[in-house]
């Protein structure tokens, strides 16, 4: 196999765009057959939420997110792959995070994805702060015990 | 002396993000940390109540509850991660 690629980590409160994202990943390249995105966005649970605050340890969190990548681009054939989070205050329908895997063939791209996501939701020192609908901060979100199990699932 | 770090409802309940401290001799391990620093006042006893939750990275790398802490030149408590 050939050498893995380095991926490109981004921890920024400025917003992505997705097909610009996209587009970096084929510019120059021949040998790219499958490129599968996720997109996670800030969403409002039936109109009790105004925003999500999100905190992150700076340093720790591109040091974890670009781990995480390590990992997936030795354990997948990829030809590319991108990850962006970002933090500060986001309305609903906001973006929240990227992560994009390009490979020559779509089961290496939808897993690397998927196990970049379930790392990242579970390793990477970010936290979420509901804000209720009047703006008034409401509560930390909880950590899932579906998280952690979907993480689970890619121990070898 | 080692910095350490608080996040999310951790750093609210202790009252600050970071504090320059010098540890005891006592404190060895990441969880002896935990217990030490419970006694220090009501808001590090409220954050720290349940020691087993609490998530410690040493020198911005995940650390287990029984990882010794000597030579750390940065400590951060925090809750479960909620990102993604």
């Amino acid at each position: 196999m050939a050498e893995p690629v380095t991926p490109t980590v981004r921890v920024q409160t400025e917003d992505f765009d997705v097909s610009a994202e996209v587009a970096k990943l084929t510019e120059g390249r021949t040998d790219v057959g499958a490129i599968v995105t996720f997109t996670g966005l800030c969403r409002d649970e039936g109109g009790a939420l105004s925003a999500l605050e999100l905190e992150h340890y700076p340093g720790m969190a591109e040091a974890e997110i670009s781990r995480i990548a390590a990992e997936a681009v030795q354990r997948w054939p990829l030809t590319g792959l991108l990850a962006i989070h970002r933090y500060g205050l986001m309305r609903p329908g906001d973006n929240i995070v990227l992560v994009a895997a390009a490979s020559s063939h779509r089961q290496a791209a939808f897993e690397a994805a998927s196990f970049v996501m379930d790392f990242l939701k579970t390793e990477a020192p970010f936290w979420k702060r509901e804000h209720h609908a009047n703006g008034e901060p409401g509560a930390w979100v909880d950590a899932k015990e579906m998280d952690d199990e979907a993480r689970a699932r890619w121990s070898r | 002396m080692v910095k350490v770090r608080y996040f999310a409802w951790v750093r609210e309940r202790i009252g600050k993000a970071e504090e320059d401290i010098v540890l005891p001799d006592e404190v060895i391990s990441v969880g002896d940390l935990l217990n030490w620093l419970k006694e220090r006042d009501e808001g590090y006893a409220n954050a720290l109540q349940h020691p087993q939750t609490i998530r410690v990275a040493i020198n911005q790398e995940h650390a287990d509850h029984d990882e010794p802490v000597a030579g750390a030149r940065e400590i951060a408590l925090f809750p479960p991660m909620t990102g993604g």
